[in-house]
């Protein structure tokens, strides 16, 4: 059950963010990637396979078994990959920003509303 | 190895990010002290890529494990033969495009020394790591840095095209990011010499991922390198980047390539067991395609940087095709081939920022009109010998050295390179028909760019009186000087580049040392 909530959450966020990708206008497109990254990210976490009520810490007091504990290399990338995206759309946010102040539109190619 | 020494595969890594923090916390105001601090950072990197270089050379890839911790577990960094060189050629372009830049583009925009230096640091970590998500996160730093430089100087068609570009890189950030973790998932391992074991020991029920995860990442490589049909972005972001940071931006389509031929070759060669099938003809088709869009975008266009950026696109279009072909001779030849394009466009990049900002600014309209309607001037004013500044003439000889460079021309390693590869081609057992195309447009790329180049040529320096007001400085004369006489040693030395290239890629095509050296 697990699996299929995460799989639709993943594939409904990377639909809606392709979709807005492919729109005209600069802030879709920035949420679109924002979805995107939210699916990937999502998606990052996942292939640590899904466990429930498992730490990802090891307890070094007693003997170790592996199996009792999920995975921490996914979560450690996920967390690097969350904190690039957000900078990298801070980053666009700002560029979007004053491509709208030099070109007057929104439009991703800095053309007119009545020709987009 | 003791000491220092056994540092260096580190040292181009953090010195650039020591002295982009520096530069960060002066003032920009200071404008010698950046500077001064800026060329020693560039200086010790030169001298750290050339150390690198010197000791990589022994043959032993020189692995440097973070913290510590042993291969698989921990993070590596690798420097072997390939890394170092091109290590040392992201070095020499950026101490380029400081000299360049020093005359007049450091002040067009905030940090602009901080952020060549950021821009160093993630293409020497992506040359230099052995992990697949640190090549992840340098791209991100290189990228990052990259928005900047783009963004330098700002202007409305900058800002324009650095959002395509923008948009476009972290669209190929997350196919790299789901390619990284699909790999993960089916492996377990991040470290690429592990997981040059561990892709032939996967399950066949998950070979398809597996291979899905490889194809992801290299679209994302490709982004990078400007394959056709994904580069539409390239020309015009190149082409309105202020020119150091265009000629920079020469060595990041290299990235690209360096990643796809250093993992195809680690995942799917022959020391990973497979036969190097997977992809070939994607990358031999994809390349072919790319040359002669690149090609025809050269032959096509009017306006100089755009040239520019077209003989880059073709170049990559060159490597790619002939990594297609996974034999250690044409790989050889091919990585002569990208030393000399990427000298050559990057100086190229510079020069055309130089002649553009000397020609009149009606000149092209002017010169349009005077092929269609002849020369309009007053009748009777008789020239008595023409008098070029020795600065225009100087521009001249180093846009057909140039030209002669990018289209493979005597003497330059242009023309090395692309007949290296000729000859690796065609001495390979089974010369198919995909040799042929590649023989084939190599010669019209060639040729594309002798007759853009001399229209191009015609129209700018033999133009009547148009040309008085040359405006170059010495640093910037040094800069394209500078790249133009890397080219020629290329060509003096060329002798002892091929070996040290043949062994750069006898190395990527059978890594024993390189995975006994992560893996020991």
């Amino acid at each position: 059950m697990n699996e299929i909530v995460i799989a639709l959450a993943i594939g409904v966020l990377a639909g809606a963010g392709t979709w807005l990708l492919l729109r005209p206008r600069t802030f879709q497109v920035v949420i679109g990637l924002s979805l995107l990254s939210n699916a990937v990210n999502l998606f990052i976490f996942s292939m640590g396979r899904l466990r429930v009520g498992a730490a990802p810490i090891v307890d070094g007091s007693m003997p170790v078994d592996p199996a009792q504990y999920a995975d921490p290399l996914p979560q450690a990338l996920v967390l690097t990959a969350i904190v690039i995206s957000f900078a990298m759309t801070a980053l666009l946010v700002v560029v979007l920003l004053v491509a709208r102040g030099l070109a007057g539109t929104d439009h991703v190619d800095g053309r007119g509303a009545d020709e987009a | 190895m003791s000491g220092w020494q056994q540092h260096l595969p580190i040292i181009p890594v953090v010195l650039p990010l020591v002295f982009a923090a520096t530069l960060l916390v002066i003032d920009e105001q200071r404008r010698i002290w950046k500077r001064s601090v800026s060329l020693l950072g560039l200086l010790l990197l030169l001298a750290s890529a050339l150390a690198l270089l010197r000791d990589a050379d022994a043959g032993i890839p020189l692995v440097y494990r973070l913290g510590g911790w042993p291969a698989p577990f921990g993070i590596v960094l690798v420097g072997d033969r390939l890394a170092a060189l091109m290590v040392l050629l992201a070095s020499l372009l950026g101490l380029a495009a400081y000299l360049f830049s020093c005359a007049r583009w450091d002040r067009a925009g905030p940090r602009f020394h901080c952020l060549l230096h950021a821009l160093l640091m993630g293409v020497n970590g992506a040359f230099l790591t052995g992990d697949l998500f640190n090549l992840f996160v340098f791209f991100e730093v290189l990228l990052a840095a990259s928005y900047g430089l783009a963004l330098h100087g700002s202007g409305r068609a900058r800002v324009q095209a650095s959002l395509h570009y923008i948009i476009v890189n972290l669209v190929a950030s997350l196919l790299f990011l789901v390619g990284v973790s699909l790999i993960y998932g089916m492996t377990g391992t991040l470290n690429m010499a592990e997981l040059s074991v561990q892709v032939p020991l996967v399950a066949a029920a998950d070979q398809p991922l597996l291979l899905a995860a490889a194809a992801l990442l290299g679209m994302a490589f490709l982004i990078k390198a400007g394959i056709w049909p994904l580069c539409f972005w390239l020309p015009r972001s190149y082409a309105t980047a202020c020119a150091p940071a265009a000629a920079l931006f020469a060595i990041l389509t290299k990235v690209g390539i360096y990643a796809v031929l250093r993992l195809w070759l680690l995942f799917f060669g022959g020391a990973a067991g497979g036969d190097g099938s997977f992809g070939r003809d994607w990358l031999v088709v994809l390349g072919l395609a790319t040359l002669a869009f690149g090609a025809l975008g050269v032959f096509g266009t009017r306006d100089l940087s755009k040239f520019a950026a077209f003989s880059l696109i073709s170049s990559c279009g060159t490597l790619l095709a002939a990594i297609g072909a996974a034999q250690v001779g044409v790989s050889t030849a091919a990585l002569y081939y990208l030393l000399a394009s990427t000298l050559g466009v990057s100086a190229l990049f510079l020069l055309v920022e130089v002649i553009e900002r000397s020609r009149a600014p009606d000149a092209d309209i002017r010169a349009i009109t005077e092929e269609t309607y002849g020369s309009f001037e007053s009748e009777g004013f008789e020239e008595v010998g023409v008098a070029i500044p020795a600065t225009w003439a100087l521009l001249g000889i180093s846009f057909i050295v140039c030209m002669l460079l990018l289209a493979g021309l005597p003497p330059m390693p242009g023309f090395i390179g692309k007949l290296a590869l000729l000859d690796a081609l065609l001495g390979l057992p089974v010369v198919g028909p995909s040799t042929w195309v590649l023989l084939t447009l190599l010669m019209l790329s060639g040729l594309a760019t002798v007759i853009a180049a001399s229209r191009i040529g015609v129209r700018i320096f033999w133009a009547a009186e148009q040309t008085l007001s040359v405006r170059i400085s010495r640093g910037e004369v040094m800069a394209i000087l500078f790249l133009l006489g890397m080219a020629f040693v290329l060509v003096l030395q060329a002798g002892r580049i091929m070996q040290y290239l043949e062994a750069a890629a006898q190395s990527l095509h059978a890594p024993v040392s390189y995975l006994e050296g992560v893996l020991p």
